[in-house]
């Protein structure tokens, strides 16, 4: 299982059974699929590109093409039970807006975020003094489309200053899962090397 | 053209029932007709509308009687198609104001004994609905699976969806927008002059006054069917090549391969349809006005609906652009509506619906079979 799968399960493990979803940025609708095969939700997905939108209806998906930035304000308050971003807010250009945005139209919002304060990219930045590349985060700083990454911390300091409640947070590292009621702890920014939130406003 | 009723091999339904009109008035004698392909199931739970566009007809996936060619949607609906008649009920009915056998302005006016002419009713894309629903509840379907419809056929479904919402399922409208805009009511206006300034058209009497108006309708047809086209595709298809010579005239003849092309669209237009006809379904399009005719913005009327939408424009669609239909997808998810909405890259215009898309064809296959699992029909 490789680390986007493992993303996948443990999402769809946090989704309540029959709910309303939307996953903002769904791809090809691999979650969207889950969710709908294990938990049958009631999936919307929202995705950037054209083509895989087409591809999520092709599957039978219910999804349309649009922007996080600018669509999420299409959306009425708490019109799904939940909304999920999952490996996208740091290619958005205004996280803090987004995570407005997901608690706003969301009863309840998963955040997945790849862990900048994990100990190799800040080895890696330490030795090097170059911009860290890891399998998770594979561009060049040039090309990259994550134009906000983050560290755990950081993410749940953006929450305190938003008055968004962690309920619950998930940590992958290479070879275990944890999970926290709450905050995760500091240890977890360290050897997290990506985490799941699930969050309420 | 012949204006015989019942003259078209299809199907036809006669309600006594007057239909009261958007403008007032009422039709005393609705007649339907209409094609039907696949099997109606037991519970009447796998039936599928289909609407025309402007130039359409009831014959969808058959024969056309008229022009001999296939059915205008052929490629879509069919054994083993993206709507696939082994699983669903197809129907198909020519529109109301039509000239293939719906009332229209061709038919008798009961009431005088003779064509109907300029003195039928302007009627509307809801009219045109309404119509249709009464050979739904005649052939007593409760809930349409689908209502499925490109460009005036969008209208229609988008008209479905807001008047009857507790009668269908699913919604398909494609290519199209939920009111028409100045560019689209100036190209109509276009067609309309061309067919009044033809001396045939008599004042709209050409039935009683042994004439048809074939070149003021002909000319018609070659300005709308420039619309449904992009320059792209004529680009492709002609160029500046020349018809049949090797250099120019000097003349007004058909030196174009397009200006061959475009008479030619012209001229078998007027085999088949009725200037008349072509006067008020064009108006009916114009009208069109969805905020307006439900006095609503577009997301108050899809509101809390249970219908599931899919909404597909083409990229070299310039007559109802990706913008318009997008228009509508952001009042559906605004109302907490379930859509989709695909985009489908093509260059072939406003006609790349009824053209050969794959991914169009995958994306109506996929949506309409999800439709269908969840209602549970095999």
């Amino acid at each position: 299982m490789n680390n986007n799968r493992t993303d996948l399960e443990l999402i769809t493990s946090l989704v309540s059974k029959g709910t309303r979803i939307l996953d903002v940025g769904c791809g090809n609708g691999e979650l969207l699929q889950s969710l709908k095969d294990r938990k049958s939700v009631k999936g919307q997905g929202l995705e950037l590109k054209q083509e895989r939108v087409n591809q999520c209806v092709s599957k039978g998906l219910s999804a349309i093409q649009g922007n996080a930035d600018s669509d999420l304000s299409l959306y009425p308050n708490q019109s799904f039970d939940c909304v999920i971003l999952s490996q996208t807010i740091q290619a958005t250009n205004n996280p803090k807006n987004i995570l407005i945005e997901l608690v706003r139209i969301g009863k309840k919002a998963i955040v997945s975020i790849p862990n900048f304060g994990f100990w190799k990219i800040r080895a890696d930045f330490a030795i090097y003094g170059k911009m860290p590349i890891t399998k998770k985060l594979s561009n060049n700083w040039y090309d990259t489309p994550n134009i906000h990454l983050c560290s755990i911390n950081d993410f749940v300091d953006l929450c305190r200053e938003l008055n968004i409640k962690i309920e619950k947070t998930i940590v992958l590292s290479s070879n275990n899962t944890q999970s926290y009621n709450g905050s995760p702890n500091n240890w977890s920014n360290f050897f997290g090397e990506e985490a799941i939130f699930l969050i309420k406003s | 053209m012949n204006t015989d009723q019942n003259k078209f091999p299809c199907s036809y339904f006669t309600d006594t029932k007057p239909l009261l009109l958007e403008n007032g008035t009422s039709i005393d004698e609705l007649t339907v007709a209409y094609e039907s392909y696949g099997k109606l199931n037991q519970d009447k739970s796998n039936a599928i509308i289909i609407c025309h566009a402007l130039s359409g007809d009831q014959f969808l996936a058959s024969k056309n009687p008229l022009t001999n060619k296939d059915g205008w949607w052929n490629r879509m609906v069919g054994s083993g198609k993206p709507i696939d008649t082994d699983k669903y009920f197809v129907i198909c009915a020519n529109v109301l104001g039509g000239c293939l056998g719906s009332t229209g302005p061709t038919s008798i006016n009961p009431s005088t004994g003779e064509e109907y002419g300029l003195n039928f009713p302007v009627i509307t894309i809801s009219d045109m609905v309404n119509a249709q629903m009464r050979l739904i509840q005649h052939l007593k379907i409760d809930k349409l699976l689908s209502v499925i419809g490109g460009s005036m056929g969008g209208m229609q479904v988008l008209e479905w969806a807001a008047t009857y919402p507790s009668n269908i399922l699913s919604a398909i409208p494609i290519a199209t927008s939920s009111r028409h805009t100045a560019q689209n009511i100036a190209f109509h206006e276009l067609g309309r002059q061309a067919i009044m300034a033809d001396p045939d058209w008599s004042g709209g009497n050409y039935i009683k006054a042994g004439t048809n108006p074939t070149k003021g309708l002909s000319i018609a047809r070659m300005t709308a069917h420039v619309t449904y086209l992009s320059e792209a595709s004529l680009t492709k298809k002609f160029g500046r090549r020349l018809q049949d010579k090797e250099e120019i005239s000097f003349g007004f003849d058909a030196d174009f391969q397009i200006e061959s092309y475009l008479r030619h669209q012209g001229l078998t237009f007027v085999d088949r349809f009725d200037a008349n006809s072509y006067l008020y379904i064009t108006r009916a399009m114009d009208y069109f006005d969805l905020e307006k005719t439900h006095r609503k913005s577009l997301t108050e009327i899809f509101e809390k609906t249970n219908i599931k939408f899919l909404i597909a424009s083409f990229t070299g669609d310039w007559l109802y652009p990706p913008s318009e239909n997008l228009m509508i997808v952001r009042a559906l998810s605004a109302g907490g509506a379930d859509v989709s909405f695909v985009n489908i890259e093509s260059d072939k215009g406003h006609d790349a619906f009824l053209l050969e898309e794959p991914e169009f064809d995958d994306a109506m296959r996929g949506f309409i079979n999800s439709v269908s699992t969840e209602a549970k029909i095999l």
